[in-house]
């Protein structure tokens, strides 16, 4: 796509199309080699490395450790036929759903158009303490959001000072602890985005919406959203992928249980290849995830044609 | 397409953490001849072996001038331990000289490479005469070479609270006779004591080898059936026995008497039991290991009331069968990693940090079972710890864990079971047919055989 962008000036300019020198185009593309080296070493590299220790059953002690052998799509085949997989899917897609999708974007939403009518000094304190949550490194604020939920943490003390008993949070309702957790340390980003994208809309356009007569909802979701499209496909992209690839928040809060009930794909990858040391399964695992990844951001891109104006 | 990149970026991201186990890191902590690195494990509670790399160190460098002994604790629990170990064992660079290993890794880890052989060595070393056949065991192979020296060895049982027992009204010089007996006096402690939790199985996944050994195999064991027939060298799917310790634990933890949740399934479980709940009278009943009164004796929990407070008795066999009594053995060793520079020198090192005085200086302050047969017989030991007789009296019901490389993942498979009863996510029937489809993923369907 890049090499189209670069050719277009050359083919411009005359009446007849000139001769496309294929020389010259390769000595254009050039500059762009170190690029492209760093990209398949970086970043294909090691995606073909996992996919290739996806076809093996490398553990991590055992005979199999010293002589992997190739098993082809063995791994793959297994885990279609696990239930402990698909509910680790399903449980993955509730998490990224309702934490990223809904919760982090939502409420981003809300909190970047509630302080854009607030006082200055309220601004400030808001927006400081929303970010601290983000600034805090990702296993500083699993311990905290540990401390908060665990049963005799500080949710459930406040909660006895009304006279309320809280519940096991983290072993009746794990999902919705580390939902929860995720939305209070994600939003932050969401608002960040959206609050920049607000702030770039011209103000004209929706004075002269509201002259027009239009309510401020009206103005909101016709005038307002359309004009960030773009910014919110690649927050929902950015949060999505985020979200899917969180571990540490889950692993320190619940280690994935109580049984299985908060394994999302990342939890369930390091648990298959480092605990029950098949490394091999558990980088297939990883592979889905990489999978289901790139299938959220085809939707979005899709969907939402941030490229279309 | 920007953003498509992204996406692969942050998939790669994923993907590398998990790659980077089969690669390793970097370092360079073996780079000469003239260090031993030793790996080992510390814990707030599990100071002893600390100490005894400690003094061995000082000793072996004063013995061994221009030599170095670098300890490297790793401060984890058992389950983390062994996974930082296969880690740091995964490249050259990394690999300790001296590794402080399960009986139950060995084969697992010398056939992984690991491990060296350490044959030569311990027959020119004049202590191993006072190894026994038994210890030696401990430390082979699959090849039936030596990679490990036996540290010491222990045995599992029953600890109860007397003053529980009696505020109860149960007897407070107390043997039962089977789990129905155990589950009666549960019921009674929950009965009449509402507060305390009257009995811990560690049945987490958190807990690691702790739920497999101390809770599941100490059920397993006193049924009619094995995980694994020794004879045919088969893992047994399908067994009734299976089934029933499932059960057991479905029972307890359904019907309240074992911790709640939030305790069981929490990585700290092992070190609450021993620390607190027991030490505070919360818990009226542990299936735990020998080494408990250790920790007791000395150290920053001590608590010098164990002893009146605390009776012992043997696990019964499920229903009373013979030999009546079950326990399980397992035990650590000191091993010499395959990457070590020098062999000879690391093999010196384990020589010093478990010759007589040593060995009896771990064995007491840790209460570990003796193997060195001077040691077991010093009247030193002998007098140390009054829980040493009763203990060793389980020899005679002992049973050892499969020794195969596979053992390790199986014993993960019944954590996964015996947290999904626990958390009454399956029922016993359920768990154990998951367990012999994961057994049978790991072992394949010709080294399994149905229970009959």
């Amino acid at each position: 796509m890049t090499a189209a962008t670069l050719d277009r000036p050359a083919a411009g300019g005359g009446f007849r199309r000139p001769r496309r020198r294929p020389g010259r185009t390769a000595l254009r593309l050039l500059p762009l080699l170190p690029a492209v080296a760093l990209m398949l070493v970086f970043l294909a590299g090691p995606v073909l490395w996992s996919f290739y220790g996806s076809l093996t059953n490398q553990a991590l002690t055992g005979y199999k450790a010293a002589n992997p052998e190739f098993v082809g799509l063995d791994n793959y085949a297994e885990l279609l036929t696990d239930d402990g997989f698909w509910k680790a899917v399903v449980l993955t897609v509730v998490f990224v759903g309702a934490s990223a999708v809904i919760g982090q974007n939502v409420l981003g939403m809300a909190l970047a158009l509630l302080l854009r009518a607030a006082a200055k000094p309220l601004r400030a304190v808001v927006s400081a303490l929303v970010v601290v949550a983000w600034v805090l490194p990702e296993i500083v604020a699993a311990f905290a959001l540990y401390a908060f939920f665990s049963t005799d943490g500080t949710l459930n003390q406040v909660l006895a000072w009304f006279g309320l008993e809280g519940p096991t949070w983290l072993i009746s309702v794990p999902m919705l602890a580390v939902i929860l957790a995720n939305i209070w340390r994600g939003t932050a980003f969401s608002m960040m985005v959206y609050g920049a994208a607000l702030s770039e809309v011209p103000p004209d356009v929706t004075e002269a919406a509201a002259i027009d007569g239009a309510t401020g909802p009206q103005r909101f979701f016709r005038i307002t959203l359309p004009m960030i499209r773009r910014s919110i496909s690649t927050n929902l992209m950015l949060t999505t992928l985020q979200t899917l690839a969180v571990f540490t928040l889950i692993w320190v809060m619940t280690g994935g249980g109580p049984g299985t009930d908060s394994s999302t794909l990342p939890v369930l990858a390091y648990q298959e290849a480092f605990k029950f040391a098949q490394v091999g399964y558990g980088t297939a695992i990883a592979t889905v995830t990489l999978l289901v990844g790139a299938v959220f951001s085809i939707v979005y891109i899709r969907v939402l044609k941030p490229e279309v104006d | 397409m920007r953003l498509q990149k992204s996406a692969l970026a942050s998939g790669a991201v994923l993907a590398l953490g998990l790659t980077a186990a089969c690669s390793g890191g970097g370092g360079d902590s073996t780079a000469d001849d003239s260090t031993i690195t030793v790996a080992y494990q510390k814990t707030a509670q599990f100071v002893q072996l600390d100490d005894l790399l400690q003094k061995a160190k000082s000793e072996y460098e004063a013995a061994n001038e221009g030599m170095t002994v670098d300890l490297v604790p790793i401060e984890a629990e058992q389950d983390q331990y062994f996974t930082k170990l296969a880690l740091m064992n995964g490249s050259a660079d990394t690999a300790p000289d001296v590794i402080y290993e399960d009986t139950f890794q060995i084969r697992s880890d010398a056939a992984a490479g690991y491990l060296q052989p350490i044959d030569e060595y311990v027959e020119a070393w004049e202590d191993w005469d006072q190894f026994p056949d038994t210890a030696r065991q401990a430390g082979l192979g699959d090849d039936g070479k030596v990679y490990g020296v036996s540290m010491g060895t222990d045995t599992r049982g029953l600890y109860y609270n007397k003053d529980l027992f009696a505020q109860a009204g149960l007897p407070t010089d107390w043997q039962p006779e089977s789990w129905d007996d155990i589950l009666s006096a549960a019921r009674t402690i929950k009965e009449k004591l509402p507060d305390v939790t009257p009995i811990n199985v560690y049945a987490g996944k958190a807990a690691g080898e702790a739920t497999t050994m101390q809770g599941f195999e100490m059920l397993l064991y006193g049924t009619d059936d094995e995980l694994y027939d020794a004879d045919t060298q088969k893992w047994i799917t399908g067994s009734q026995g299976f089934t029933d310790s499932l059960a057991f634990l479905e029972t307890i933890y359904g019907e309240g008497l074992a911790p709640s949740l939030d305790i069981a399934l929490d990585a700290s479980v092992g070190a609450r039991v021993a620390t607190e709940l027991l030490p505070q009278g919360k818990l009226a009943m542990a299936v735990d290991g020998s080494w408990l009164p250790g920790g007791w004796i000395t150290g920053d929990n001590a608590w010098p009331e164990w002893e009146e407070t605390l009776g012992m008795a043997a696990m019964p066999t499920q229903d009373g069968q013979e030999p009546g009594f079950t326990s399980m053995s397992g035990g650590w060793t000191l091993a010499v990693g395959a990457h070590a520079g020098d062999p000879q020198a690391a093999f010196d090192f384990i020589a010093t940090a478990l010759n007589k005085e040593n060995s009896l200086k771990y064995d007491t302050e840790n209460s570990q079972i003796a193997v060195r047969t001077d040691v077991a017989e010093d009247p030193e030991y002998l007098g140390f710890n009054p829980s040493f007789e009763f203990f060793s009296s389980l020899v005679d019901y002992t049973h050892f864990r499969p020794a195969t490389p596979d053992y390790s993942q199986i014993s993960s498979n019944i954590q996964v079971a015996a947290e999904s009863v626990a958390t009454g996510q399956a029922t016993a029937e359920e768990a154990a047919a998951t367990y012999d489809e994961g057994l049978v993923s790991i072992v394949g369907d010709d080294a399994t055989q149905a229970a009959g």
